[in-house]
């Protein structure tokens, strides 16, 4: 065998980064189906449920606002949103124009696309949960101290995490037409039955019961948490516990799934 | 640089490659050409390693193909590879040229794709033919050692088709690497100094283009018939091959003058009768010998 001379050089991993993350945003956010529903639709769902009883207490006798719970409903619902919504659709779409063939050949490495891919996914989810405060703050006179909008805020972008995995997992198991069916009937029956629109005592004994178990119940604990909503059982800890279990449950979903979905097109 | 040793690939029970070798040196310009489904897609992917063979081994610059350092040197363009609609071409190129240590700037690959007044359009307003050149713009920008085109023409008119290939001489005359998959005979004889002839996972020549042209020279007698054509009204012919299909006939024969003579002769039924060099796919199979099975 020949060996050729030339320098076995690859090119530098940061700047590729920066660049696919930004190509992968701006391609988002292009899509006006995807960055219009992503970026208001919480607020939009702010201001059509939260707005007129913003400043009532959430039950009676209750000192925390319907306004604060559901600002950090919907702070929390808009983060998930992106990721499993626009994350999982978008990727599904993505693989049934077969963009992913010509990256395939390309010396791209498949951990900068992810990175890449989740990188752009959180900027959009902070747009959002941006757009969501001010609106609440704004219009919704929702008052809040700096330390309770900077845990907010952060708790809020940390809880999306998780769902970065599941949005993988999804925009891979779900053909490209499916994928808005599918990701919307697992996504917006989880967001009720873990109590983001309305609070879980409003709810069926039966959903009651199975919120325990849901990433996005778990998520609202620590949210709600942060406005100083009461919390229904359980201590933050374990929530942040069961928030990490969650997250490396879901990656690894993911990657059964790109492995799945891979083996099927290059063997 | 690219090294393919006793290459097989099945898929099912399709042999899509047997025992297939061929090296190809640095400078080469090959033009892989065979009828569909003869394996030069297959043969291509098992060099880029997109594509596991079954059995034997492929080579790029001695590493393994899925190799970072190996990927960094090729360029690719693909049969049905999508690109995301919403970007604009300069965007994607200078998005591709990051994966590379050395790529070309922005502006000039686009330029050796023909794309230049398209710079700043959105993908997806792109018309057929300027998208296969922004394929090929993704494909330099790199500024491979190695170019890997699989039918790049596809698609394309005459005159577009003409351009094109001319653009990619003269990429490969920058002392480059070029592979190409293509059943269009002209577009290996203006761009190839080799061409290696696939059929049925097997590679059958191996040749100048010249001599692989004289292996194909033959006319395609086409026409349609209202009257069933009989087995008793070919009888005889001096036929390479034929095809008879709802009253559609295609025959291919090195003496078209005396086969038509002898029709009319027979009185067959002839109309839309057109007379021309045979494309490659159907010199194949004559060149195959088992055109009468089909």
């Amino acid at each position: 065998m020949r060996e050729v001379a030339a320098p076995m050089r690859t090119a530098p991993i940061a700047p590729m980064v920066a660049k696919q993350a930004w190509a992968e945003y701006i391609k988002l956010f292009r899509v006006p189906a995807f960055s219009t529903t992503s970026i208001v639709l919480p607020t939009m769902f702010f201001a059509f449920i939260g707005l007129g009883q913003s400043r009532q207490p959430l039950f009676h006798g209750a000192h925390v606002t319907f306004g604060e719970y559901f600002l950090a409903s919907m702070a929390l619902y808009g983060v998930a949103n992106v990721m499993v919504l626009g994350f999982g659709i978008s990727l599904a779409n993505e693989r049934g124009q077969k963009q992913d063939l010509l990256m395939q050949s390309t010396p791209l490495p498949a951990a900068v696309f992810f990175v890449a891919k989740s990188l752009s996914a959180l900027a959009i989810a902070l747009i959002a949960l941006l757009v969501l405060c001010v609106f609440a703050a704004v219009v919704g006179g929702v008052e809040l101290t700096a330390n309770q909008w900077w845990t907010l805020a952060y708790r809020a972008m940390l809880c999306s995490i998780p769902f970065i995995g599941l949005g993988f997992a999804l925009g891979y198991l779900a053909g490209p037409n499916s994928a808005p069916a599918v990701t919307n009937l697992i996504y917006l029956p989880t967001a009720f039955a873990s109590g983001l629109f309305f609070p879980l005592n409003f709810l069926p004994q039966f959903l009651q019961n199975i919120a325990p178990y849901l990433p996005l119940y778990r998520g609202a604990q620590l949210v709600w948490d942060a406005v100083g909503a009461p919390i229904s059982g359980g201590s933050l800890t374990n929530d942040w516990l069961d928030m990490g279990a969650y997250t490396v449950a879901f990656f690894l979903l993911a990657l059964w799934a790109y492995r799945r979905d891979q083996g099927r097109k290059f063997n | 640089m690219v090294e393919l040793h006793r290459v097989s690939k099945r898929f099912g029970a399709v042999q899509a490659l047997d025992e297939v070798s061929l090296t190809i040196d640095s400078g080469d310009v090959v033009a892989m050409l065979g009828p569909n489904g003869a394996g030069k897609t297959t043969a291509i992917s098992v060099m880029l390693g997109t594509r596991r063979p079954t059995s034997g081994a492929a080579r790029l610059f001695g590493l393994d193909p899925r190799d970072v350092r190996a990927r960094s040197r090729i360029g690719v363009m693909l049969q049905e590879s999508g690109v995301p609609g919403m970007l604009r071409v300069k965007e994607i190129v200078s998005l591709f040229a990051s994966y590379y240590p050395q790529p070309l700037k922005t502006a000039e690959a686009i330029e050796i794709a023909g794309l230049s007044e398209k710079s700043s359009s959105l993908i997806k307003d792109l018309s057929g033919g300027q998208r296969q050149r922004l394929y090929l713009a993704l494909a330099v920008c790199g500024d491979p050692d190695v170019l890997f085109l699989d039918e790049p023409t596809v698609g394309m008119d005459v005159e577009g088709r003409r351009r094109f290939l001319q653009e990619v001489g003269e990429f490969a005359a920058r002392e480059r690497t070029v592979v190409l998959t293509t059943h269009y005979l002209e577009e290996a004889d203006q761009l190839a100094k080799r061409v290696i002839v696939v059929d049925r996972g097997h590679v059958i020549a191996d040749a100048t283009p010249a001599s692989i042209k004289a292996r194909v020279a033959g006319k395609r007698i086409a026409f349609t018939s209202t009257t069933p054509l009989t087995a008793a009204d070919l009888e005889g012919l001096p036929l390479l091959s034929s095809q008879v299909a709802d009253g559609h006939v295609r025959l291919l024969t090195n003496q078209p003058e005396a086969v038509l003579r002898e029709l009319f002769r027979r009185g067959v039924d002839m109309q839309s009768l057109e007379v021309a060099g045979a494309d490659l796919e159907e010199a194949f199979l004559a060149m195959t010998r088992h055109g009468n099975e089909r």
